[in-house]
C-alpha cells in the first residue's frame, strides 16, 4: 500500500500537504506527531473514511491492490471492506459479543461457518478465553480494554488486507494497552498495520517503520505534513531532521 | 490572649442552630414537600373515584354486551372497546411507519435540510394542536369524501395526533445512537442504508417503541377527534358476518362522553367503568413500553 498525497482539504482549510507514506506489507507503520498534525486525517484517508466528512477533498493517490483508492469509479464502501479500522474510542455495537464479530461476515454474506470464524477472530484478538462462555452477552458490558480487543476481533473477522488503528490505546489503562500492543505485534504476521499513536514509547515498542508528521503554521493556518519517515530505530536514534529530534526528545509536543 | 490560653472557649460551635441558613433550608424543604403532595392530590383522587365507582360496575358483561338504551338495565361497552382497539390500530398502522421513516430522514439523511427543518417545525406545532382540530381535518379529508362517519375516519384523526409524537421521539432516539458506533459500521464497509437498518434503527428501537407506546396511549384516550369522525354506534363493528368498517364506530372515550351526561344511573355507572378500563389500557400500554423500552444489550 502506498500513499502519495499532495493536499487534503476540509472545505477551504488545507489540512495536510505533501506527504508520501509507503505502508509495507506485514509491517507496523507508526504515525507520530504533535496534536493537529494530520496523522489521523492521513490514516482515515487510506480507507476513505474522510469521505463522510463534509467538504473533504483529497488530492493525490493511494495505491492499493494495484488500484488507486481515489481512482474513478472506486466505491469507498468496497474499499472499507478490504481496509479495516479500529477507532480511538472502543465502539462495539449494542449487540451480543458474537453478533459484533459476526457483523462484517454477515455484511459480506459469508457462506462458511460463521461460528468458526468468530472463534478464530476472537482468538486472534486474544479475547476468546475471556468471553467464550458469554458470547451472547452484550459487547457493551465488557471492560474498555476488552471492548477494544472486541473491536479488533470485529475488524479482523473479515480478514481485511490492511488494519488501520487510530490511537487504539488512548482510552485504555496501561495493562489493557500492553495487551493490545502485544496483539498488534502478533497480528502483523497476517496483516499490514498502520497505527496512529500519541505515545512515542508505543511507536518504539511496536512500529517497524515510523512516520513523523508536524504542523506548519507559517501560512497562518495549521497544515500538517510529513517531516520524515524511516525505520523506527533510525527515527528515534538517528533522526535526519532537527524537528524530529526536537519532538522525540520532548522539546515540543 | 484568651484565644491562645483557652482554645475550647474560642472554638466555633458545630451544633445545628435553627436560624439563618438552616431555617431557610427547612422552610424550603417543607414547601417542596407540600408542593409534591398537592400535585398528587388530583391524580390520587381521580384514581380513587375511578376504582371505587368504576370498579363497582366492572364485570365480564361490560366487556361482552352492547350499550343499553334509555331505561334498559345491564349492558356494557364491548363494542366501544373493540372500536377503540380498531381505530387506535388504524392510527398506529398509519402513524408508526410514516413517523419512523420521517424520523430517519430528520435524524440521518438530511438533518439540516430545509425540508427537515420545516417538518420538524410542523411536528412540534402539531404536538400542541388542539385535538379537536385533528378531528376537523379528518372530517374534511375522510368523512366528506366518503360521505360517512367511519372507523378509518377516526383512525386518521388519531393518526394526526400520534404522528408528531412518533416523529419527534423517534428522531431523538436515533440521534442518541453514538456517532462512533455509526463510524464503526461505515468502517466495516456499510452503505448508508445498511448503517441505518443494521445499526441506527436496532440500537434506537427500544426508545422508538417507548415513543410509539406513548402515542398509542394518548390516542386511546382522545375523545374530541372522534366526535365527528367516528361518531358513535350502538352496534358491534363486526356484525352480520362482516366488518362494518364504513359505519359510525363506537369508542370508549366517546361512550364516556355520551353516558356521563345522561340522567340514567345505569349509563352513569357504565361511564365510570369504561373510564376505569380506559385508564387501565393506558397503564398497560405504559408498562409494556417500559418492558420493551429496556435496551436488550
Amino acid at each position: 500500500m502506498d500513499c502519495k498525497l499532495d493536499k487534503i482539504f476540509y472545505g477551504n482549510f488545507l489540512a495536510v500537504r505533501d506527504s508520501h507514506v509507503p505502508i509495507e506489507k506485514n509491517k507496523i507503520t507508526g504515525f507520530i506527531g504533535p496534536s493537529g498534525c494530520g496523522k489521523s486525517t492521513v490514516l482515515r484517508s487510506l480507507n476513505r473514511m474522510n469521505d463522510l466528512v463534509k467538504g473533504f477533498r483529497f488530492e493525490g493517490h493511494v495505491h492499493f491492490l494495484g488500484q488507486d483508492v481515489y481512482g474513478k469509479g472506486v466505491d469507498p464502501v468496497v474499499v472499507r471492506r478490504y481496509i479495516g479500522m479500529v477507532f480511538q474510542q472502543p465502539n462495539p455495537f449494542s449487540m451480543s459479543i458474537f453478533d459484533n464479530v459476526a457483523f462484517g461476515l454477515r455484511l459480506n454474506r459469508y457462506k462458511g461457518d460463521i461460528g468458526d470464524r468468530v472463534k478464530h477472530a476472537l482468538q486472534g484478538a486474544a479475547l476468546w478465553d475471556e468471553v467464550k462462555d458469554k458470547l451472547k452477552v452484550s459487547g457493551l458490558s465488557l471492560s474498555g480494554g476488552q471492548q477494544q480487543r472486541l473491536c479488533i476481533a470485529r475488524a479482523i473477522a473479515t480478514e481485511p488486507e490492511v488494519l488501520l488503528l487510530d490511537e487504539p490505546c488512548s482510552a485504555l489503562d496501561p495493562i489493557a494497552t500492553r495487551r493490545v500492543e502485544e496483539l498488534m505485534v502478533e497480528l502483523k504476521k497476517d496483516y499490514t498495520i498502520a497505527l496512529v499513536t500519541h505515545n512515542m514509547q508505543q511507536a518504539i515498542r511496536v512500529a517497524d517503520t515510523t512516520a513523523f508528521f508536524s504542523v506548519d503554521i507559517s501560512q497562518g493556518t495549521r497544515t500538517g505534513y510529513l517531516v520524515e519517515m524511516g525505520p523506527t530505530t533510525q527515527i528515534f536514534d538517528n533522526p535526519r531532521e532537527q524537528m524530529t529530534s526536537d519532538y522525540i526528545t520532548g522539546k515540543f509536543s | 490572649m484568651t484565644n491562645l490560653t483557652s482554645p475550647i472557649a474560642a472554638l466555633p460551635s458545630l451544633q445545628r442552630k435553627f436560624e439563618g441558613r438552616a431555617l431557610r433550608s427547612l422552610v424550603l424543604t417543607t414547601l417542596v414537600w407540600a408542593g409534591a403532595l398537592i400535585a398528587s392530590v388530583p391524580l390520587i383522587s381521580v384514581l380513587y373515584m375511578l376504582i371505587t365507582r368504576g370498579g363497582a360496575r366492572l364485570s365480564l358483561e361490560v366487556f361482552t354486551e352492547l350499550p343499553p338504551t334509555g331505561f334498559e338495565t345491564g349492558g356494557g361497552f364491548g363494542n366501544a372497546l373493540a372500536g377503540t382497539f380498531v381505530m387506535v390500530g388504524i392510527a398506529a398502522a398509519i402513524a408508526v411507519p410514516v413517523g419512523i421513516m420521517a424520523a430517519v430522514f430528520l435524524a440521518e439523511l438530511g438533518p439540516d435540510s430545509k425540508l427537515a427543518n420545516a417538518s420538524r417545525f410542523a411536528a412540534k406545532m402539531l404536538t400542541g394542536l388542539p385535538s379537536i382540530l385533528a378531528g376537523v381535518f379528518a372530517y374534511a379529508l375522510v368523512v366528506m369524501t366518503t360521505g360517512t362517519y367511519s372507523a378509518p375516519a377516526g383512525g386518521v384523526a388519531l393518526a394526526v395526533l400520534m404522528l408528531p409524537i412518533v416523529v419527534l421521539t423517534a428522531e431523538e432516539s436515533m440521534k442518541m445512537v453514538p456517532k462512533i458506533m455509526k463510524d464503526a459500521a461505515y468502517g466495516m464497509g456499510c452503505t448508508r442504508s445498511q448503517v441505518i437498518w443494521k445499526i441506527v434503527l436496532p440500537t434506537g428501537m427500544p426508545a422508538i417503541l417507548t415513543g410509539v407506546m406513548l402515542a398509542v396511549a394518548r390516542a386511546a384516550g382522545e375523545t374530541a377527534p372522534l366526535l365527528f369522525t367516528a361518531l358513535f354506534s350502538n352496534y358491534w363493528i363486526f356484525h352480520d358476518g362482516s366488518l362494518a368498517v364504513m359505519n359510525p364506530t363506537a369508542s370508549l372515550a366517546v361512550l364516556i362522553y355520551n353516558f356521563s351526561g345522561m340522567p340514567f344511573d345505569n349509563q352513569l355507572e357504565l361511564a365510570w367503568a369504561a373510564s376505569l378500563v380506559l385508564v387501565m389500557i393506558v397503564l398497560v400500554v405504559n408498562i409494556v413500553s417500559r418492558i420493551f423500552g429496556k435496551p436488550k444489550y
